[in-house]
Parts: C-alpha cells; sequence; structure tokens
C-alpha cells in the first residue's frame, strides 16, 4: 500500500500524517508513506485543499485533517485493494 | 443512547411513524443547539453587568478613574470578543462546510469576467479556505478555466472579508461598519481582480500552472459530511482558532484597555482625525506589511477610534492587515511571478487606500 500525504508543510499536513501512522499502527499495516510538497504535483491529483491522503494513487480524502476513526475506516477500505 | 430513533418507530408500528422518526431526529439536532444559543445569549448579557459588580462595587474602583474604566474594559471586552468568536466561528463552519472549492470552482468554470468576478468574490468569503491552500486552489481554479482575473477575486476576498473581522466590528462598533467592511471588500476583490484580469496577467503566471493536467478521475472530495461530522468540525475550528489568537486578543484587548484608560480623549483626532489626508496611507503602509489576525488588531484599533482616530483609517489598517499577509505572499510567490505579486499587492493596497479615504469623507 502506496500512501501520499499531500501538503506544503503546515499544521495540518503534519497532523494528517501523523494520524497515518497511528491508523496503520492500530490495523497493523505496513505502507510506504511520503509527503508530496510540490505544488505542481499536488495539483495534478486534482486537489486543491490541503492536506490530502492519497492511497494507491487514490485520492482519499482531502481539505481536512479527519479524526484516527476517519483514517482508519479509510485505510480499511483500502487494504484489500493493496497487492 | 442506546435505542436508535428508528427501533422507537418500530415499537409503535403506525404508518405515521415515519413522521415521527424524522421530527424526533430533528429535534435531537435542534434542541443541544437551541439550549447553547441561550446559554451563549445569557452570558452575552449579563457580560456588562458582571464587571460592573466586580470592578466598580465590589473592587471598589471609580468608573471615571483610569484604572476602573481600564480594567473593565479589559475585563469586559475579553470576554463578549471571547463569546463573539466562539458563536460566530462555530456557526459559520458549520455553514461552510456546506461548501466545497469543488462546487465553487465548477460554478466559476465558465464565467466571463465581470459577472464571474462578482460571483468568485461572494463565493471567496462563503468558501471555507485557508492561505496555505491557496496556491493548490490558484492551480486547480485555473487548469480548470477559470479566468485569472476571476480566480484573483476569490483570493482576495476569501482573508479580506473575514468572519472574525466581521463580528469584531459589529460587536465594536455596530452593524452599520460591520456591513460597510463587507460591501467594501467584495467591491475590491470584485474591482481588483477585474482590473487584474485586464491587464492580462497571463504571461507573469508561473508555466507550470497551465501546463497541470488533472489525472483523468475527476477527485471525489471526499466521503460526504455528516451532522455530527460538521458539528464536530465547528468545534474544532473553534478551539483551534482560539488557541491560535489568544495571545494576540490580550495583547490587543490589554492595549485598547491602556489607551482607553490612560490616553486622553481626542488624543489623535489632532492628527489623525477625519481630515488628515495622511492618516489612512499611513495606516494602509503600516498595516500591508503586518501580518495580524483581525482579533488582535480590532480591539486595540477601537480604542484608538474612541480617541479621535478617524473610522475610515481604521477600517483601511484592519484591512490592509487581513487582506495580505506576508505568509501567503510567499507562498504565492511559487504561482504568481514576481511582477504579478507585485501587481497583486499593489491593486489591492491602493484599492483599500481609496475605500479608507472615501469612509473618511462620508463617515
Amino acid at each position: 500500500m502506496q500512501i501520499k500525504i499531500l501538503g506544503s508543510g503546515c499544521a495540518n499536513c503534519a497532523a494528517l500524517e501523523q494520524r497515518t501512522r497511528e491508523a496503520l499502527a492500530d490495523l497493523h499495516l505496513t505502507a510506504d508513506i511520503s509527503k508530496v510538497t510540490d505544488y505542481g504535483e499536488i495539483a495534478g491529483y486534482g486537489v486543491m485543499r490541503t492536506p490530502a491522503l492519497v492511497v494507491d494513487e487514490q485520492v482519499l480524502l482531502a481539505g481536512r485533517v479527519p479524526d484516527r476513526a476517519t483514517v482508519t475506516g479509510l485505510l480499511t477500505a483500502a487494504a484489500p485493494r493493496a497487492s | 443512547m442506546t435505542i436508535p430513533v428508528c427501533d422507537i418507530a418500530e415499537l409503535g408500528g403506525a404508518p405515521a411513524s415515519g413522521a415521527r422518526v424524522r421530527a424526533v431526529a430533528l429535534a435531537r439536532r435542534v434542541a443541544p443547539l437551541l439550549l447553547a444559543a441561550t446559554g451563549w445569549l445569557a452570558v452575552y448579557r449579563l457580560n456588562g453587568p458582571l464587571w460592573d459588580a466586580v470592578v466598580y462595587k465590589l473592587a471598589g474602583l471609580d468608573p471615571s478613574s483610569r484604572l476602573g474604566s481600564g480594567l473593565h474594559f479589559f475585563c469586559y471586552d475579553t470576554v463578549k470578543i471571547a463569546l463573539l468568536l466562539t458563536g460566530i466561528i462555530f456557526v459559520v463552519t458549520v455553514l461552510r462546510s456546506y461548501v466545497t472549492l469543488e462546487r465553487t470552482r465548477a460554478l466559476l468554470g465558465g464565467r466571463r469576467e465581470g459577472v464571474g468576478n462578482v460571483a468568485a468574490a461572494g463565493l471567496g468569503v462563503v468558501t471555507p479556505f485557508c492561505s496555505c491552500s491557496a496556491v493548490p486552489a490558484f492551480i486547480g481554479f485555473v487548469a480548470a478555466g477559470v479566468p485569472i482575473g476571476v480566480t484573483l477575486s476569490f483570493l482576495i476576498a476569501s482573508p479580506l472579508v473575514n468572519e472574525v473581522a466581521i463580528v469584531l466590528l459589529y460587536g465594536l462598533f455596530g452593524f452599520k461598519i460591520a456591513a460597510l467592511y463587507v460591501t467594501s471588500g467584495l467591491l475590491i476583490a470584485i474591482v481588483a481582480g477585474f482590473a487584474l484580469g485586464r491587464l492580462h496577467v497571463e504571461r507573469w503566471v508561473e508555466p507550470f500552472v497551465f501546463q497541470t493536467t488533472l489525472h483523468g478521475r475527476q477527485v471525489a472530495p471526499g466521503q460526504p459530511l455528516s451532522w455530527s461530522d460538521r458539528m464536530a468540525l465547528g468545534r474544532e475550528e473553534v478551539k483551534t482558532i482560539l488557541r491560535k489568537i489568544w495571545p494576540y486578543l490580550l495583547v490587543g484587548i490589554g492595549l485598547g484597555a491602556l489607551i482607553h484608560g490612560w490616553a486622553p480623549e481626542d488624543f489623535f483626532a489632532r492628527w489623525a482625525g477625519p481630515d488628515n489626508p495622511l492618516a489612512p496611507l499611513v495606516a494602509v503602509g503600516v498595516g500591508v506589511p503586518l501580518y495580524s489576525n483581525a482579533a488582535g488588531v480590532l480591539p486595540l484599533v477601537q480604542a484608538l477610534q474612541a480617541k479621535g482616530l478617524a473610522m475610515g483609517t481604521v477600517l483601511a489598517f484592519m484591512m490592509s492587515t487581513v487582506a495580505l499577509s506576508l505568509p501567503e505572499m510567499i507562498l504565492l510567490r511559487r504561482v504568481l511571478r514576481p511582477k504579478l505579486l507585485a501587481a497583486f499587492v499593489g491593486v489591492v493596497a491602493v484599492a483599500i487606500l481609496a475605500t479608507g479615504y472615501l469612509f473618511n469623507l462620508i463617515l
């Protein structure tokens, strides 16, 4: 599972990354987490509000920092698709 | 709460239970809000009498003394502004959760300039948007075909017409001033965006913006928000904003209290009153590079205004502080070339200056 956190490094992006790591730990999953800070790349995903959560090239959420339960739910739904 | 509403309906069994289910669900949403609103109003009304009692009766301070009036101002204003902020931020955040950037972009996509600028300014006020999203939003709009001038109207209106400022202006100066602020903010965004659009500034936008291709799939903005999601968003936003601004707020109110209690009446009327043509210029000159939020600036400025500073100068200062911030300019540099950035700052500053002079004349 390849996870990307889109954002230019403000507090919200850091918070999303933190929640994502916590959710992964809860689900006992491993994944590559990378941060995308280049605006050209962020816009390429069609994302207009940061932070955004991208899993396996699919934008799952954009524009807010969700609570841990939401992130866990999103990752659970995304996990079976991972090869 | 353990019994879901639908079970109650099943127990009831009658065909009318569908309507009852909806009514109960609605009541469940509305009741806590009504309760909170009533509590809020009660505290708001009691605030004045409370501090009258504490500062003047309990502590025995004289209302006409410097310490007495200064202390009263500080305590009363702190509570009043905190209440106003809490109320408005919560309400605005919940309302804004229904508006998305994607929908705004879709609304602006086909518009020409002129009409587009008006729509963009209006949408800029109601769309949830923070400065760190300025760049992706700009790229997203332009890549989708929204004219640059229209996009800039959006980017100007959003920070300029700021709900915190509206509420504080209303609380400190009354409805008329708050309404003037909103109207002039919108006009500034419309005119500035239109003017910049007319300058055909496309050549001053970083080329990669036009080369951005959106990936094939149209991006879903995420899961739809439930009512409790929206309530939580509102609460979170109140906490976040208050946590961010409380030092500025206390300093602003503190300075305001000092001026209120210690500066002589008409202190500013001599050299910063409505007739001084230099005052708005100085105000905008100081305000543009300054980065503060409205909450810190307004209480201070209210005290200044009470001592004779002209209202137009006050508004010009406040608007130039919030409309243009150094962090946002630094971010926008990634997509706007220096010439466009300079034009952007210049046009907005001039528009605010003009508004300052206008209000000094008419208020």
